[in-house]
């Protein structure tokens, strides 16, 4: 894709890292270099700074100390980021518009195991049929930096198989991974690191 | 470059709260003389009005509150601002603890206006230019309050009271400007108090007496409010902790 | 981006009509309270017609503003916008207007039935529908910074109303003294400029202001 030709520029650097809430340290001194290919699986307890993390990484938290530099970034959190009253495709264009790309809805669709002819709102599907077209999403924004937070959340064992399918693909291509998650994306090349 | 924003960032609070001390000590003495001299000139010695006899001492009281509400606000404007482009922690600090002030001088001004009004108006309240703008302002500091209140996180807090300070500054303006477009159109000037007969100096004095009095309580309230935020936020620090550990010599 | 997110605004409010209608419907019911708080005297009801209006037309626009954002912060997709789009105050306006069709455009088209229930003279009509045409869009843009600011709290909408409600001073008064004034058989042609002239500030400076606010919004948790 094309942000291949940058290979040896890391996607994503952050040094001294370190933030404060409510008085209590959450992480501090947090070094990070995410190259292309590369995937980080950010491990910790609840309340260890995970979410937090990823939200000052994406741009959604300025309350911390250090530096960021991050290439263009998708941020998948908790919210499923999808309107109810919209149909999953009518959702997913929405993103390729505003994403600036022209990236195939129904194959996205397809990719993460959704028929792109539902044509019910996505408040008639399920939770993990939702959080199957959260996934879509990251397929047809294409940015090279990925920002995921707990993205195996309502999903069977398929579902799992996905994101790890879609994360490997994504390295595979150029791409890098940041995911906070308590159960492993089951990828052997994913470093791990660990919070509180 | 960096080393030298991060000192500023973290440092200024420090160095705010080292050099104000003596400031704190001067405004609120300017502020006590200005005060009791202005306010004895005021009440005792200038003389009555030929119109409103001694209803109209009120005045010292009501004209330097009512400026002072205004100029709080645009203070608050300015600190907003500061926050939100610079990400200035004094000026976090401005926007919390001004809030109350600003209103409390809102409140009064509108109290003694009322007062004022009673003996001179025969009423109460009248929904005239300065009176509504003045009512307007008041609901605004309690926005600002209010929504300091609801936020739960400080610095988010802080924020968003910058940008509601920042708006309403640009729209106390227009406000005012509609409301005396309004008044002046539909009940005439009848209750201008800018265009009663200009006051002779004995009467003045004592007014601008008052004025820079309020001006440097306002200032010794500021200094003091921030002394105490500072130590407040920065009490995990070293340097305060120290400060605090110190025998009072 | 302006369109596309005009394009999904509008399907959205297709797909929950009540959202949209229930203001309306407040407009109305409000007015009918009027008339009978007054007890029905038509004269009395004529005279007070223009400012009843005009603060029906700004509380029924407070009521829609505090669905405006909402949603979108709930599901996430108003960080997301954040995070997207560039630049940002072009989605922000889309949906800015699209809020406006509804409400501010919608009253607009309504005044008419309202004001003559309320025994306007048919005389003022053009000029109330010309001063509404130019007051609201002010109403919402504003409206928009206060509803981005509260969004994010669980009991914004009283909030909402105390944030709001001081800053529609200026469009409440030129535009009930517009038509006050046609009643009274005065030139209101100051009046409408003043309206416009409000209109263009905020539509200058308002969807900066919202970006801001929502921002700090999505910055909260």
């Amino acid at each position: 894709m094309f942000w291949c030709d940058a290979l040896s520029e890391p996607l994503l650097t952050a040094s001294g890292l370190a933030c404060t809430r409510d008085r209590l340290s959450l992480f501090q001194d947090l070094n990070l270099t995410l190259h292309p290919g590369q995937c980080i699986e950010v491990h910790g307890p609840n309340g260890s700074g995970t979410s937090t993390l990823l939200r000052a990484l994406a741009g959604l938290f300025p309350d911390f100390d250090g530096e960021v530099q991050a290439s263009p970034a998708l941020y998948l959190g908790h919210k499923p980021a999808i309107n109810a009253l919209l149909t999953p495709v009518e959702n997913l264009r929405w993103y390729c518009r505003m994403g600036g790309s022209d990236a195939d809805v129904a194959a996205a669709l397809a990719r993460v195991g959704l028929d792109h002819r539902l044509t019910s709102p996505c408040a008639e599907l399920s939770q993990g049929q939702q959080r199957r077209v959260s996934l879509a999403r990251l397929l047809v924004c294409e940015r090279p930096l990925w920002l995921l937070d707990e993205p195996l959340t309502a999903l069977d064992i398929d579902g799992h198989r996905v994101v790890h399918d879609i994360v490997v693909e994504h390295c595979a291509s150029g791409g890098a991974v940041l995911c906070a998650t308590h159960q492993s994306l089951g990828w052997q090349d994913a470093t791990i690191l660990r919070l509180g | 470059m960096r080393l030298k924003e991060f000192w500023h960032r973290l440092g200024s609070p420090r160095w705010f709260y080292q050099m104000s001390g003596p400031w704190q000590l001067g405004f609120t003495v300017a502020a006590g003389v200005l005060l009791l001299v202005g306010i004895i000139w005021g009440v005792a010695f200038a003389p009555p009005d030929y119109q409103q006899g001694n209803s109209f001492r009120i005045m010292y009281v009501h004209v330097p509150t009512a400026i002072l509400a205004q100029s709080v606000y645009m203070v608050l404007g300015a600190a907003g601002v500061l926050l939100l482009v610079w990400r200035m922690k004094l000026a976090d600090m401005v926007l919390q603890t001004m809030v109350p002030f600003g209103l409390a001088m809102t409140a009064l001004a509108l109290f003694t206006g009322a007062v004022w009004g009673r003996p001179t108006w025969g009423t109460w309240w009248v929904f005239d230019g300065r009176t509504t703008s003045t009512l307007v302002m008041l609901f605004l500091y309690f926005g600002l309050y209010a929504l300091r209140q609801a936020i739960p996180r400080p610095e988010a807090a802080g924020r968003a009271c910058a940008l509601l300070a920042i708006v309403g500054t640009i729209n106390i303006p227009i406000i005012k400007y509609s409301v005396e477009w309004w008044t002046t159109l539909h009940q005439g000037a009848t209750f201008k108090l800018t265009e009663a007969p200009a006051m002779p100096i004995e009467m003045w004095a004592p007014l601008l007496v008052n004025v820079i009095g309020i001006y440097c309580l306002f200032g010794a309230n500021l200094i003091a409010n921030l002394r105490n935020e500072i130590l407040r936020r920065e009490q995990a620090t070293k340097w305060v902790r120290e400060l605090v550990a110190r025998p009072l010599t | 981006m302006f369109r596309v997110q005009f394009h999904r605004e509008w399907l959205s409010m297709m797909r929950s009509r009540d959202e949209v209608l229930n203001p309306l419907v407040f407009l109305f019911l409000a007015v009918t309270l009027f008339a009978m708080g007054f007890g029905g005297d038509a004269k009395v009801l004529g005279e007070f017609s223009p400012g009843i209006v005009w603060v029906l037309v700004l509380l029924a626009n407070l009521l829609s503003l505090e669905a405006m954002f909402r949603r979108d912060f709930e599901d996430g997709s108003l960080e997301q916008m954040v995070l997207l789009a560039d630049p940002q105050f072009l989605p922000v306006l889309a949906k800015i207007t699209a809020q406006w069709c509804v409400t501010g455009f919608a009253m607009t088209l309504l005044a008419p039935v309202v004001a003559l229930m309320l025994n306007m003279p048919v005389s003022a009509l053009p000029t109330l529908m010309v001063c509404l045409l130019l007051g609201t869009p002010a109403l919402s843009l504003v409206g928009a910074v206060g509803a981005a600011l509260t969004v994010g709290l669980r009991r914004g909408g009283v909030l909402l109303a105390l944030l709001v409600l001081p800053l529609y001073l200026p469009v409440l008064i030129f535009g009930v003294s517009a038509v006050v004034d046609v009643m009274a058989g005065i030139d209101t042609v100051a009046q409408i400029y003043w309206l416009a002239a409000i209109s263009m500030l905020a539509v200058t400076a308002a969807p900066f202001a919202v970006v801001a606010a929502i921002r700090i919004s999505v910055e909260q948790t």
